[in-house]
């Protein structure tokens, strides 16, 4: 696949394109559990691995997953893993070491609708906060949500990108439709994906602190096997990697592995812009929500409403540089997503009160109708 | 001093960590030295191991040994430890978990990891309690005995890692405790060159909580009763049952090949891509 020079073209689902995004961005340790509806993901690298010279494993639950990738990821690997609702639940724990070891590694969530075993062939968007906030503690995460397969597979190589030049777990945040859903999609030829190589200190340093992260830089990180060694530790730790309780380097620890990404939350985001010139009406939307509100913004342009849609790709960090800027001349803000109202919160947040923001859930285990969306908006446009 | 425990010194880490934080009177200095001794002997350079801890007292253990070293979550020790070897198969990788860590939360990955037969060595330190949280009964609390959430005695029954280990497929399982120290050295250098995945259980004395809490006078008695109460493999196979009630059999149990899970894996890869060149 992907062979040629030029770019071929094939019939793909979320789900293949993922893998061949992995694949892409050279990911060569796979670490994985089966769940529905993501296993194909973890299929494919079963088959393709041994092939391009990595290793795949299916560990016993999710909890060994992301610590089997994590490890990996230390001794040198490019790592990933790939699941649903409950697995990322079980996945938890170890997000938040990755976050505070600093460890690169990819972690695809195929979200289903729940909560608890829920709807396993269904999709929702209702990990968004968790993705956020699920592991205990401060920290940040790096999630990107796609909206197309093609993008399943450009998001998965960002997603590597990202995790190797933050040092942390990224997230992409696909959903049943996505990871299922085929469409044609041309990938680009072998070898032509632009990657970002981990950052590795240089050679003979005498004093190698691997753990000085801050807003200003990532600490280069060294592999395990190579010619520093050094700790790695769930607990809180100064330069090196030592246990620490001083309270001036527990403050920086955690401050270092925040404000590396938060800092740069306005760097980081990525939006699609569709309609917004002259809007006064705004969507705000992201994975398969924000395809059906595309064709509603065109529904509601044919009625006479002024509707704009801003497709957000970066969830996480949250930026909100672009909504403030937007929010002062809408008359209305609506934010659909196959939740109760979760990325709604980070909208209003932004907007400040120069818009109303109203939410719109949908958690039945299916996707919004383009008319469902239309005729909402044209409501609150009204009033 | 003699020359062994020079050397062992050597692989101390060189900065900032000692004292350790365990009590006084604790086996797990005992495990330490004994795990470093047979490091220096095997002479393995430092930068080609890899040390792996879970949670509690025993997962300190790698904070003060100069090699690579990961201090991971509780009960995932085998689960990193399954990651950075397959990544780095050059790496020696030795897991060290205390009994709550490895059979309690870690238990599901100790039995997989036991049936995967990957070559890395799973050091259990096996003291009978939750020591760093203040003496809660673990799965290696004897029926009967005291723990600080079993304050009228141990309602359940014990594992007994070794047989669990063997049962689970482990390809080399062995027993010794910290009274029988060399034994240690012996035992870990057959294991950690053993080409399959190896488990060597360490009987350990915590005085501080399980000592405490079930009448032992002092860590001396606590390592004497290993002593009076341990009978090496080869005298328990000439021993009637009776004899052998309430003691614990040390010396290696199992030692058998199966092939290894990266040495299937990387061979299968071979073969693919020959025939995938064809």
């Amino acid at each position: 696949m992907a062979q040629d020079k030029c770019a071929t073209v094939e019939v793909l689902q979320g789900n293949e394109a993922s893998a061949e995004g992995a694949l892409a961005a050279g990911v060569n340790f796979f670490g994985g559990y089966p769940i529905t509806p993501s296993s194909e993901i973890a299929e494919i690298m079963a088959r393709r691995l041994p092939l391009s010279g990595g290793r795949f494993i299916q560990m016993e639950d999710e909890i060994a997953s992301i610590a089997a990738i994590i490890g990996a990821s230390l001794a040198g690997g490019i790592a990933m893993t790939a699941t649903s609702g409950p697995g990322f639940s079980l996945m938890m724990e170890n997000l938040g070491f990755a976050c505070i070891a600093e460890v690169p590694c990819v972690i695809v969530n195929v979200q289903r609708a729940g909560p608890s075993t829920g709807l396993p062939t269904q999709p929702a968007q209702m990990d968004v906060q968790q993705t956020r906030w699920g592991t205990h503690g401060d920290h940040s995460i790096i999630a990107l949500a796609p909206a197309s397969v093609v993008e399943c597979y450009e998001m998965t190589i960002d997603c590597v990108n990202l995790a190797e030049k933050y040092r942390n777990p990224t997230v992409l945040l696909m959903d049943e439709v996505l990871g299922h859903m085929r469409e044609n999609v041309s990938l680009p030829a072998k070898g032509t994906s632009r990657l970002v190589p981990r950052a590795k200190p240089p050679a003979g340093l005498s004093d190698y602190r691997p753990f000085q992260s801050d807003e200003r830089s990532v600490s280069p990180l060294a592999p395990f096997g190579g010619s520093y060694r050094y700790h790695v530790t769930g607990l809180t730790h100064d330069e090196h990697g030592f246990p620490t309780m001083v309270p001036e380097e527990v403050d920086r620890n955690v401050r270092g592995i925040v404000n590396k990404i938060e800092a740069h939350a306005d760097a980081l985001a990525s939006y699609e812009e569709f309609m917004l010139d002259d809007a006064d009406v705004l969507l705000v939307a992201y994975g398969s929500t924000a395809r059906v509100a595309k064709s509603s913004v065109r529904a509601l342009r044919s009625r006479g409403v002024r509707a704009g849609l801003l497709r957000v790709k970066t969830i996480w960090p949250f930026s909100r540089k672009r909504l403030s800027e937007l929010a002062p001349r809408m008359r209305t803000v609506v934010v659909p997503e196959m939740n109760l109202g979760q990325y709604v919160l980070e909208v209003e947040r932004a907007v400040g009160g120069a818009a109303p923001v109203v939410p719109q859930g949908r958690v039945d285990g299916h996707l919004f109708e383009p008319d469902e969306i239309t005729e909402f908006v044209a409501g609150e446009a009204q009033r | 001093m003699s020359q062994a425990i020079e050397k062992a010194r050597e692989y101390l880490k060189p900065h900032k960590k000692l004292p350790t934080v365990w009590c006084s009177g604790c086996g797990l200095g005992i495990v330490t030295s004994a795990f470093l001794r047979t490091m220096a002997k095997l002479d393995i350079p430092k930068d080609d191991v890899a040390v792996i801890s879970g949670i509690g007292c025993t997962g300190r253990l790698p904070t003060y040994v100069d090699f690579n070293t990961l201090h991971t979550t509780h009960g995932r020790a085998l689960a990193f430890a399954t990651g950075v070897k397959l990544a780095n198969p050059a790496l020696t990788v030795v897991t060290v978990m205390g009994d709550g860590d490895a059979l309690a939360i870690g238990g599901n990955h100790f039995i997989h990891a036991c049936r995967r037969n990957i070559r890395m060595c799973a050091i259990v330190v096996n003291n009978s309690i939750y020591g760093m949280t203040g003496g809660q009964y673990s799965p290696t609390t004897p029926h009967g005995k005291r723990g600080t959430t079993a304050p009228y005695g141990n309602v359940e029954h014990e594992f007994d890692v070794a047989a669990l280990a063997a049962g689970a497929g482990a390809t080399f399982v062995a027993r010794t405790s910290v009274y029988h120290a060399r034994e240690i050295e012996t035992i870990l250098e057959r294991a950690i060159k053993h080409d399959g995945f190896s488990v060597v259980e360490v009987v350990a004395n915590c005085y501080t909580s399980y000592g405490r809490l079930n009448k032992f006078a002092s860590p001396v008695e606590m390592l004497k009763w290993m002593k009076d109460n341990s009978v090496t493999v080869q005298a328990a196979a000439s021993l009637p049952p009776e004899e052998l009630k309430g003691k614990f059999t040390r010396g290696v149990l199992v030692e058998k090949h199966l092939p290894e899970f990266i040495t299937v894996y990387d061979e299968l890869a071979a073969r693919l891509k020959q025939g995938s060149a064809a």
